[in-house]
């Protein structure tokens, strides 16, 4: 779960990481009386989980009041690349002397936390780090050890940041791994890790990634759930239990087991086809988690067909089928359906399907030729 | 022979009373396995359908002389369990628990590799040996006994691709889920080498999926140590960059970990990849026939 830049902050303030003094604002008048109390001149920020805000114009300097209301007024409710600003976050601003980059990721390969630091921080941090590699530090940290004073040194002393800064950067990084490991993060990133012109170190950008996994630990965190952010159609899918990604197609896919779905939308997409959707029902997918998935996928207006691949293993087909005969029977359902059924309980699953009878349903044994039909069925997208 | 389990495990069962556990586990068990013990705090002196319930790991192997652990406990115990089965010694730990934090996995991962326990999931479906054990959930009616050594990131993936091998008319010597998180114990690298030293297996499959470079790193190794003809599978040719798709794993960031990048490494260096389950047992047929 991603986090937007005052939540990160937040925690980051918990754990002693310094940022900026700010408050966060959902409407024009919020936004002016944290203006009012931070003083002038102020940062209103637009809060969408996406880079390029301060490019899209997302980010202003107010230095009066009528300014902090304008700006607010023209950020609420803007596009910023495919996202609308619903919060902002209002900031004191901050004299900017230099501009470095911190980060600690969940590295997958090594199997280990991995902290970074740059003495080039700022907008372009990916072209940095291929431009000039040996501007970005990287060090690995022992997980059963945590991060120590050594780990501290290996980057600060390499990355060539100013030496008067080398201490409260180096204690920053500790606190940040502090941060990293109490909330159960996946990625945290500081940039610009900033110097003001008083010589002080603070983060003025948060990017943080929590493990969705983990929330169950930090309810604090669960609440932060950013739900104007997510697609209708993924939220509805949420509330019911079940893992739905919404794609750019026309052809619906349920299918069970994540690895099982993602070959389905292959094999789609082989066979001339436009997925419009991931969705994985899940292992033992019971007749009312069908009817769940049934009116999520058909909620995407551009769904011309559906293709439902279920291979049986602990998910019984029989039950599978007579999920889509109870869907068929609440839900007025307009497109064709394709459904291939194999593994546990196929026979009896294809034949409740038969004497369902019902309309519009397809019936195929293989996964390629139900890609096959329903890519014919879909038409164009 | 087989690999990781067989005639030879003697298994435990950490959440054994649990819903789950116990359909699996006697499940398990009336396939052959041989299930020697529960293990649930607080129960310990009970039994399930007549196998004997311990309170902790070690109880159970000092009694019952366990060497393999299943975990079948909640996501939040799940890395404890894991880390009491190899406290009591045993060789193998087999965790399906979905959910585990990813932090918990890094420790318990950091510790186990300092230690002499093998790690299988967790998140996955388990160790099926066909004809001599069965420990997770693989329905194992669709499997038999024979050359193909079969191991992926997904589950019911690897029942797609099994089955289509079988329909082709192999048997298997060992199918190994080894789980979709971010972290898990073993790798496609360490179960491949397991194979590669198998003397019942004759040709290797592999699933992978988007996410990560287990995919690239095991084409060095195979090109490297294995001498055994190795076939591939990659799901998620479609994914959408950003966007995990319900694998945790399961995430294309930039470029690195998009499945055109996997299969092509893994062409590179000479393993044959097929681009749906059909075609994996067509080239199965095709490799293992051009070798006879």
């Amino acid at each position: 779960m991603d986090l937007l830049e005052y939540q990160g902050k937040q925690l980051f303030a918990k754990h002693g990481v310094p940022v900026p003094d700010g408050r966060p604002a959902a409407t024009v008048q919020e936004a002016v009386e944290a203006a009012e109390a931070l003083g002038y001149p102020c940062v209103i920020k637009a809060q969408v989980l996406i880079g390029g805000r301060g490019k899209a114009g997302g980010i202003k300097l107010a230095n009066s009041r009528e300014e902090a209301e304008e700006h607010a007024q023209s950020i609420l409710g803007m596009d910023i690349r495919g996202f609308t600003v619903h919060e902002l976050y209002v900031e004191k601003a901050s004299e900017i002397d230099e501009e470095y980059y911190a980060a600690i990721v969940f590295d997958r390969s090594a199997k280990k936390p991995m902290v970074m630091l740059s003495r080039m921080g700022g907008m372009d941090v990916e072209q940095v780090a291929e431009t000039d590699p040996e501007a970005m530090r990287m060090t690995h940290v022992d997980p059963l050890i945590g991060f120590s004073d050594f780990n501290a040194r290996e980057l600060i002393y390499k990355s060539g940041i100013a030496d008067d800064v080398m201490r409260p950067v180096g204690a920053m990084l500790a606190k940040l791994y502090d941060a990293f490991v109490a909330e159960d993060a996946m990625l945290v990133e500081v940039n610009p890790l900033l110097v003001t012109k008083s010589r002080e170190v603070v983060a003025l950008d948060s990017k943080f990634t929590v493990d969705g996994n983990a929330l169950y630990r930090h309810p604090d965190t669960a609440a932060f759930r950013n739900v104007g952010a997510e697609d209708p159609q993924e939220q509805m899918a949420k509330e019911r239990n079940l893992t739905y990604v919404k794609l750019d197609g026309n052809v619906g896919i349920l299918g069970n087991g994540a690895g099982l779905v993602m070959s389905t939308l292959d094999v789609v997409a082989q066979a001339g086809g436009q997925p419009a959707n991931f969705l994985d029902a899940g292992g033992g997918s019971k007749a009312e988690a069908i009817v769940d998935a049934v009116e999520v996928i058909l909620s995407d207006e551009k769904v011309t067909a559906v293709l439902f691949n279920i291979f049986g293993g602990i998910t019984r087909c029989d039950e599978v089928a007579n999920g889509l005969v109870t869907a068929f029977g609440q839900i007025d359902v307009k497109v064709p359906f394709v459904v291939r059924l194999d593994g546990t309980n196929d026979e009896e699953g294809r034949k409740i399907l038969a004497d369902a009878n019902l309309p519009n349903v397809h019936i195929e044994k293989t996964m390629l030729g139900a890609a096959d039909r329903v890519v014919e069925l879909a038409g164009a997208a | 022979m087989s690999i990781l389990v067989g005639k030879d495990t003697k298994l435990a069962v950490s959440g054994l009373t649990g819903r789950e556990g116990s359909f699996h586990g006697l499940n398990n068990k009336r396939y052959g396995t041989d299930l020697v013990a529960g293990v649930t705090p607080g129960k310990g002196g009970q039994d399930v359908e007549g196998v004997p319930v311990f309170n902790t790991v070690h109880d159970a192997v000092a009694e019952t002389g366990a060497n393999t652990s299943m975990i079948f406990v909640p996501p939040r115990f799940a890395a404890d369990a894991i880390l009491e089965a190899a406290d009591a010694g045993v060789d193998l730990v087999i965790c399906i628990t979905e959910g585990i934090p990813a932090h918990d996995m890094l420790r318990v991962y950091t510790h186990l590799k300092r230690g002499t326990t093998r790690l299988i999931g967790p998140n996955c479906p388990g160790v099926l040996s066909p004809g001599q054990a069965n420990v997770g959930i693989i329905p194992a009616h669709f499997f038999s006994e024979g050359s193909v050594g079969l191991v992926s990131r997904s589950g019911t993936l690897t029942y797609q691709i099994g089955n289509e091998i079988a329909q082709a008319g192999f048997g298997n010597s060992t199918i190994v889920g080894i789980g979709g998180d971010p972290i898990v114990g073993s790798s496609f690298i360490d179960v491949i080498s397991l194979f590669e030293q198998d003397d019942q297996t004759e040709l290797i499959v592999m699933c992978g999926e988007i996410g990560g470079d287990e995919e690239e790193r095991t084409a060095e190794y195979i090109a490297e140590h294995v001498t055994k003809p190795v076939i591939a599978y990659i799901a998620g040719f479609t994914a959408p960059p950003g966007k995990t798709m319900g694998h945790a794993g399961a995430i294309v960031s930039g470029s690195k970990g998009t499945a055109q990048a996997k299969a092509e490494a893994l062409e590179a260096k000479g393993v044959r990849v097929g681009r749906n389950p059909t075609q994996v047992a067509e080239l199965a047929v095709e490799t293992v026939g051009a070798k006879a």
